[in-house]
């Protein structure tokens, strides 16, 4: 597992990525409708290409049909040997790296932007793999310049020593937008359109790379995992009690030891007992009861991005 | 002689002619249903609850029933496996001969109609609650299928009243086409209890709480009438069901507009002819047409795309109790 070098090309290959989950409708509607009529994707230097990435979930309004596509990019599943029962989406997790990577080749496409909701009450969240990605943090810096009434958090998804297991880990360059709260199946207008508006601003964003702007260092606040709480369960794993009020609803504020986190379906409180301050982000996630995630606990950290090497503009037009 | 059901018949009309009230029989038995669609969670962990430690659901008395109703889509947490089990508690599908090949659903229905009806049979429930969340900004809504059902215009009137300040609206199906065979239907004083906004597949405290708060109002009101409380004359404001406005769509039958930010989340309020109600995804209004103000509800339901609906239109009105009392006292 290593992070790419900052782009020293202009970005020619770019995906855009709806439907990953079939029933995260923000990008299941933008895939469909940019399939149709794809001219908003287009920018002088490059035109973004929209992939529908899980299409027999989205036909059945489900996550996944078989298996979680966003789990599926590992090299385990890409490179081992095809079988007639392989899951659904590791099959098609092989022909989205061969459409959109290979993963960690040269020929991968320069940028893939993958488009999700949650029913957390996660606002705007801007999904990169690690502080590493320079390229990817530039461009988070940008969307909450543009946009500082939308407060857009950026959550650092990786763990060290793990490997990469998202979509957008095909690319050489990636970055998730998780929209919410929305329900599953459910298509709201204002977030649709604060999905759409921020889609272009990442493509306006790699047009002024591509035109040799400069982007000069800065100091970035993020979040990063270090743990994850499940719901409280009864012997047999049935769930004994949900998110206490006091927590639905409060990603990416601070929890402090003591805390109520979960309330019984008997009255009682149970209490947050960690030993120092954490921010909990997918508070309630539907998608995540089944992985046993009631809420992610993140730590806050700032770090230096250093300043992007500023590009010889591109010649002409891409074709 | 006079058979029980005529003498019961009797009863009824010289307490109806002697006094100005209803004079009711005591209910005796009571059903909670939950996980009708196996998705909507609060419903499903309240009966699941109840099962384990049913203290808080009983009264003196009363028997008071939770159960699950469709543990596969429970167990899968969806919605439904084949069918949904809230729209076939008509005479045909319960009808139906039993087998292997009918859908999962429907013989369900057979068997939960054997367990709690048939209606007005000797050892059927007198009441059933079916617990429903939506994904709709509904707040506390209970379902009423028949507008001269002056029992359960009485038992609405105290949960409201009981639940004040926090609203708690009640939505009249009554109609001739649009009225659809729901589970809790096989009893004779059916009652839906809806709560949202919660999206599928997640459990909020709030909502919990909520839920369970009617739950005990009802049950509470119960047990009064069966202690012979007397219920004076009372007046509730219903919306009833008007029509269903499906999303505009395109030639392929996919969802050409969304429901306008200005309605979204607006259950229950007044949308007036002019008013927008859907936007275009090339970013045009669709306003209101007609010449009446209405009351939307279900507005962006998720399971309610399938069913073609976006919202349904309303009119508001009062309906009128007569007065109840228990018949034993």
């Amino acid at each position: 597992m290593c992070s790419l070098p900052v782009p020293r090309e202009p970005l020619r290959r770019v995906a855009v990525t709806g439907g990953t989950h079939g029933n995260e409708m923000s990008g299941v509607y933008l895939a469909r409708h940019w399939l149709q009529a794809p001219a908003e994707l287009q920018r002088l230097s490059f035109s973004a290409v929209p992939v529908l990435a899980n299409p027999a979930a989205t036909a059945a309004c489900r996550r996944y049909v078989d298996h979680d596509l966003n789990r599926a990019f590992t090299s385990s599943f890409l490179n081992s040997r095809p079988t007639p029962d392989d899951p659904y989406e590791v099959t098609r997790a092989r022909e989205l790296n061969q459409l959109l990577g290979p993963k960690a080749s040269g020929r991968a496409f320069d940028f893939v932007l993958d488009l999700h909701n949650t029913t957390a009450n996660m606002g705007t969240c801007l999904i990169a793999k690690s502080s590493h990605e320079v390229f990817a943090m530039h461009l988070c810096r940008h969307l909450q310049l543009q946009y500082p009434e939308l407060s857009c958090q950026v959550f650092l998804c990786q763990r060290s020593g793990e490997e990469s297991y998202n979509l957008d880990s095909v690319a050489k360059n990636g970055l998730a937008l998780e929209l919410g709260p929305q329900p599953q199946g459910v298509l709201r207008a204002d977030i649709f359109s604060r999905m759409r508006t921020l889609v272009a601003t990442v493509l306006d964003f790699i047009e002024l790379f591509n035109q040799g702007t400069a982007f000069p260092a800065f100091e970035m606040e993020a979040y990063r995992p270090v743990g994850v709480m499940d719901f409280p369960r009864t012997d047999a794993g049935n769930l004994a009690g949900t998110v206490h009020p006091q927590l639905q609803d409060r990603d990416f504020q601070p929890l402090q030891p003591g805390a109520p986190i979960f309330q019984m379906f008997s009255g009682e409180d149970l209490l947050y007992d960690g030993e120092s301050t954490v921010y909990p982000v997918f508070i309630n996630e539907a998608a995540y009861y089944e992985k046993g995630i009631a809420f992610v606990q993140t730590e806050k950290f700032t770090f230096t991005v250093p300043a992007m090497p500023v590009l010889n503009p591109a010649p002409s037009p891409a074709s | 002689m006079w058979t029980d059901s005529q003498r019961k018949s009797d009863k009824k009309l010289l307490g109806e002619m002697t006094s100005c009230h209803i004079a009711e029989e005591p209910i005796k038995k009571v059903a909670i249903f939950g996980g009708t669609h196996g998705n909507e969670l609060t419903g499903v962990f309240l009966v699941k609850h109840w099962l384990e430690n049913g203290a808080e659901i009983q009264r003196t008395g009363l028997e008071v029933k939770p159960f699950i109703t469709n543990p596969r889509a429970v167990k899968k947490c969806t919605r439904y496996i084949d069918c949904d089990l809230n729209r076939i508690f008509d005479l045909e599908n319960l009808g139906k001969k039993m087998s292997e090949d009918l859908p999962y659903e429907v013989r369900r229905a057979q068997e939960i109609y054997h367990l709690f009806g048939p209606k007005d049979g000797e050892d059927s429930y007198d009441i059933i609650f079916d617990l429903h969340n939506t994904t709709s900004n509904m707040g506390c809504t209970l379902i009423l299928e028949d507008s001269r059902n002056n029992f359960l215009i009485q038992m609405f009137h105290y949960i409201k009243t009981s639940l004040a300040p926090l609203p708690c609206y009640v939505y009249l199906i009554e109609h001739p086409s649009l009225k659809y065979a729901t589970t809790r239907s096989i009893a004779k004083y059916p009652v839906g209890i809806e709560v949202g906004p919660q999206p599928q597949g997640v459990l909020r405290a709030d909502i919990l709480d909520q839920m369970r708060k009617m739950i005990k109002h009802a049950l509470d009101f119960i047990h009064h009438f069966n202690e012979g409380k007397e219920f004076p004359p009372c007046a509730i404001e219903v919306y009833k069901i008007i029509e269903k406005v499906d999303y505009p769509r395109d030639e392929n039958g996919e969802i050409a507009a969304v429901i306008h930010p200005n309605l979204q989340d607006q259950d229950w309020k007044p949308l007036h002819p002019g008013d927008p109600m859907f936007l275009t995804l090339d970013g045009k209004t669709m306003p209101l047409g007609g010449d009446c103000i209405v009351y939307p509800v279900f507005v962006n339901e998720a399971a309610y795309y399938e069913k073609k609906e976006a919202f349904a239109k309303t009119t508001k009105l009062m309906l009128n109790a007569k007065s109840i009392r228990c018949s034993v006292h």
